[in-house]
């Protein structure tokens, strides 16, 4: 996070803290790319394996060993720059020098004064672009698990056990610039990051098996003022959890302002059952890295052509797609229905029963109810799809068939609605049986029909009502409103 | 039984023209190693069973017409910092013994591929760092001109190998003078390729940016046989670069009519006086043979042994750090994982590799890496492009390959500066990454050999190979 004094982005008057304080927040976010292989060794690349089996002599940094850069690794890294608006640029890779045992050649490989893509970007769905500082390549750890002892780590541990499956495996730290103002942000950042790296295939990204982990830099300031000490949160392992953590430790470091204490630098533990942070190391006990140019790597130089192919071939990222389906349905881009389709990655769906003849909005509000597990590409051919929403926007069947149908055609992978809706007997009631009926209820409750004539629109209820149930739900609502509205006019 | 021949390529040819088999060559050898093994101390291991099953293995291919390699049957010696897979590799340190690689370094896998034996694993000091094998943690390598003196190092059992006929060729690594320092000071032939010529992969990493596998002969020919043979592009090794090999044996014949010879006029003094004459008696035979002979500048070496007592230690402080007990070799049990940690590589280590690790762990410190690390890299640069220039005028250069003949057990010991400045003239060329060799040239003081070194520019080894054949052609008449 770079400590720019004053900054020109400004919390808006809902971000703003009590007191007139404002939360400033970076976020360092780590991902495993979808390799098949590590980024310097052949081993797979797999989550979930059993202990210790994708190893090999590079992994274990045995004697001798030497790393080979993985190029598809490189090729999804790229793409992460490509898609955050970074500048891909020749880069080298850094040896990270620390102890730990699940560390095998005590040094991470990793990126430092020259990464791969640099000075990027990445909008929000709701408008702020917050600037993307780096998004370097490095390697992963190994997994310990500390046995014994009351904390579960290293220290007072009886023994730990060291699995190495995901020594090696590649990651991407993308580093956010401190302009995130809000915990509300910070969710639709870390959100919007993870549906992009799932568009572009650079990462399965699941916080919950770790192949995406968040970090959170957070410090306060007062507007106009220059930006407080910040502190590391880890340990934050859900997009809730990145809301929570974010606001306690803005709180806690605004307390302990107001009282009239000083923060200090420090990386701080989430600990998601009691809702707070504590303090895990300070910044005097940091290690010094002792970062050099790793030597038995060479200059990563990303050709122009290479670089080109790679952002000619990024498909629409997740903000064109609520764009295209926005415009489509003339829905707002940050409507929900949107967004939920963009997510699942729906919208193409959709837009195929559009094309197919159906109606668009129709066809976005069944695939949003009814699709929920359906995935990008469900099973209901489209065609079917489009003729069920032409039968409901004719008025060929009501709300209620139509919902009926949708569910036995997702429920049989697909179907002809008219076929079905012919089996279950719902012929479309023409109009003048559904006034007859209208006129019926009418009759039947004359004092509903005084309070609606009265301008009491909720009287309309129990009229509507006991039409749908004299038509075992076959007559259009839209139609029984219709002529409602008219014998009421008339 | 027949004469068995000294070269690898007169014994690759006997055994296939049958005049003599497989067997009877590593027996002889092996008769050899017995004979004088314990008084020089080459070896840290001696592989006689696998070494004979080997030969016999060819000695039946031979027999059933089965295809052979270049160098079937050919025992060849490797240092003890290559991988052998299923074979104990120490670098010559407490904290490694016993530890059997799973795989081969790549050398070792083409070695195989040409037929060669393997025949031991060969004593150096401890990870390379050294410069008399004096460092080993299994006690030092004898020299065999003269057992009361260092075979140089820090290949020392390498060179020591070839000079006592336990071996025709062996494998040594150099980073700062490790193959051409104990080649000289053995009498033998000596050669550090071009840096990523040779892969280095399953060398255990001394300084990764400075470390090149080559060999040792007795014979230019030889050199450049086994040079052939183990270089050329690998694919586990980033650093190696994607060229042909030259052919290094046809050059080694070529003679050097029309060749210009640098002579560096301000090369760093400290030379002893018979080395010097020799150096001079090396131009007037090269003149001889039909070269020129041009005077060349190379202002910026005399801070080259700096420059390298910062990089090779910094690369060295972090490439040995991997040996802390967890995975492999020797763990020290302690109150906790630091205290583990601590415990192994102070018992794991001997003294001239802790210098180096805590001499690099400093240079590469946050506040230090300017003035230390990050200015010995700009010296580095300044240093190839001396060479650089130095070679648009000329094809190679010659200087000693030592300052001094084989020293005394204990006369450096205790001095790490003056052991240092053995390497003078051998570690620039390693901070430039250009190839160099050395070829005996006769006598110095005590009657002890005398190397002179051949300088190359980068992938320049024919025109090395060029002059190192001359030279050995020439330094019968010369002595």
């Amino acid at each position: 996070m770079s400590d720019s004094p004053l900054s020109s982005i400004v919390a808006t008057e809902e971000q703003m803290l009590p007191g007139g304080w404002e939360m400033i927040v970076g976020l360092e976010v780590h991902v495993e790319l979808a390799t098949k292989t590590k980024l310097f060794s052949g081993s797979p690349n797999r989550f979930g394996d059993e202990p210790n089996i994708n190893i090999d002599p590079v992994t274990l940094g045995l004697p001798g060993a030497l790393p080979v850069l993985n190029k598809h690794a490189v090729e999804l890294a790229m793409r992460i720059g490509a898609a955050l608006n970074c500048t891909i640029q020749e880069c080298i890779f850094h040896r990270k020098n620390y102890f730990y045992p699940d560390q095998p050649k005590a040094y991470q490989i990793s990126q430092y004064d020259v990464p791969l893509n640099i000075d990027g970007y990445l909008d929000l769905p709701s408008g702020t672009r917050i600037g993307v500082e780096r998004a370097h390549m490095e390697e992963d750890t190994g997994k310990s698990t500390h046995i014994g002892g009351s904390t579960g780590r290293i220290h007072g541990s009886d023994y730990s056990l060291m699995d190495f499956n995901r020594a090696g495996v590649p990651l991407v730290e993308i580093v956010s610039r401190p302009d995130i103002r809000s915990s509300e942000h910070a969710k639709e950042y870390v959100a919007e990051l993870r549906a992009i790296l799932e568009v572009i295939g650079a990462s399965d990204a699941k916080m919950e098996e770790g192949s995406m982990r968040v970090d959170a830099n957070v410090s306060v300031h007062k507007i106009g003022t220059p930006f407080g000490t910040r502190c590391e949160i880890k340990n934050v392992n859900s997009i809730r959890a990145i809301g929570r953590a974010i606001d306690y430790e803005a709180r806690r470091q605004i307390d302990v302002l107001d009282n009239g204490g000083v923060i200090r630098q420090e990386t701080r533990h989430w600990d998601d059952a009691e809702g707070r942070t504590h303090t895990l190391r300070v910044k005097e006990d940091a290690d010094d890295y002792r970062y050099f140019p790793e030597p038995d790597l060479v200059t990563l130089s990303p050709s122009a052509e290479w670089i080109q192919a790679v952002h000619n071939n990024l498909p629409a990222l997740p903000a064109a797609r609520r764009a295209a389906l926005a415009q489509l349905t003339g829905y707002d881009t940050q409507s929900e229905a949107i967004i939920v389709l963009v997510e699942r990655g729906q919208h193409e769906y959709v837009q195929a029963v559009a094309d197919a003849g159906g109606d668009a909005v129709k066809a976005l509000i069944y695939v949003q109810q009814a699709f929920a597990d359906a995935g990008p590409t469900p099973q209901v051919p489209a065609k079917d799809l489009a003729a069920l929403t032409i039968l409901e926007r004719d008025g060929k069947l009501s709300a209620t068939q139509t919902k009926q149908v949708l569910a036995e055609i997702v429920a049989n992978g697909g179907g002809d609605p008219a076929a079905i809706a012919a089996a279950k007997g719902f012929e479309a009631m023409d109009t003048s049986a559904i006034e007859a009926m209208v006129d019926e209820a009418i009759a039947a409750d004359p004092s509903a029909w005084a309070k609606y004539c009265a301008g009491e629109e909720k009287a309309a209820g129990a009229i509507v009502g006991k039409i749908m149930k004299s038509s075992q739900g076959k007559a259009d609502g839209k139609i029984v409103n219709a002529i409602m509205q008219s014998r009421r006019n008339s | 039984m027949a004469t068995i021949p000294t070269t690898a390529s007169e014994i690759a040819a006997a055994i296939k023209s049958k005049s003599i088999s497989a067997r009877e060559v590593i027996d002889s050898y092996l008769a050899a190693i017995n004979a004088r093994e314990t008084e020089i101390h080459a070896f840290n291991l001696v592989m006689a069973e696998s070494a004979r099953a080997q030969a016999d293995a060819i000695d039946a291919d031979i027999a059933a017409g089965r295809p052979i390699g270049v160098l079937a049957g050919v025992p060849i010696a490797v240092k003890d910092n290559m991988c052998t897979h299923g074979v104990e590799t120490t670098c010559s340190s407490k904290i490694l013994e016993g530890w059997k690689p799973p795989y081969d370094a790549t050398v070792i896998t083409k070695l195989k591929a040409a037929g060669a034996i393997v025949i031991g694993k060969t004593n150096l000091d401890e990870f390379a760092m050294g410069s008399s094998t004096e460092n080993s943690a299994f006690g030092a390598t004898r020299n065999p001109l003269d057992t009361s003196r260092v075979p140089g190092g820090s290949s020392g059992g390498s060179a020591a190998a070839v000079a006592a006929g336990f071996a025709p060729v062996s494998l040594g690594s150099d980073t700062g003078g490790s193959i051409r320092q104990p080649a000289a000071m053995c009498g033998v032939v000596g050669v550090k390729p071009t840096y990523g010529r040779v892969s280095r992969y399953g060398l255990v990493a001394y300084a990764s940016s400075l470390d090149q596998i080559g060999p040792f002969a007795t014979t230019v020919a030889d050199a450049a046989l086994i040079t052939e043979a183990i270089a050329g592009h690998c694919v586990m090794d980033s650093t190696s670069i994607p060229v042909d090999v030259p052919a290094l044996v046809a050059a080694a014949s070529q003679g050097v009519k029309g060749m210009r010879i640098g002579r560096v006029t301000d090369l760093p003094e400290g030379a002893e006086p018979e080395v010097q004459a020799r150096l001079d008696a090396a131009f007037v035979a090269l003149e001889a043979a039909g070269a020129t002979i041009v005077d060349v500048q190379l202002p910026s070496l005399s801070y080259a042994l700096t420059a390298y007592y910062l990089i090779a230690p910094a690369e060295a402080s972090s490439n040995l750090a991997r040996f802390d007990g967890v995975r492999f070799g020797l763990r020290v049990n302690a109150a906790d994982t630091n205290a583990m940690y601590g415990a192994t590589r102070a018992a794991g280590f001997g003294d001239e590799v802790q210098r180096r690790i805590m001499l690099g762990t400093y240079a590469l410190s946050a506040g230090y890496y300017d003035a230390y690390y990050g200015k010995a890299l700009k010296v580095r640069r300044i240093i190839a492009q001396d060479f650089e220039r130095a070679y648009e005028s000329v094809d190679a250069i010659l200087t000693p390959t030592s300052p001094v003949v084989a020293f005394k057990f204990g006369e450096k010991a205790d001095d790490p500066m003056s052991m240092y400045l053995c390497d003078i003239y051998t570690i620039p060329t390693n901070l430039a990454g250009h190839p160099g060799m050395s070829v005996p040239f006769g006598t110095g003081a005590h009657g002890l050999p005398v190397g002179i070194q051949v300088l190359a520019p980068a992938l320049g080894e024919e025109a090395m190979f060029r002059v190192g054949g001359a030279l050995e052609a020439a330094a019968g008449d010369a002595q």
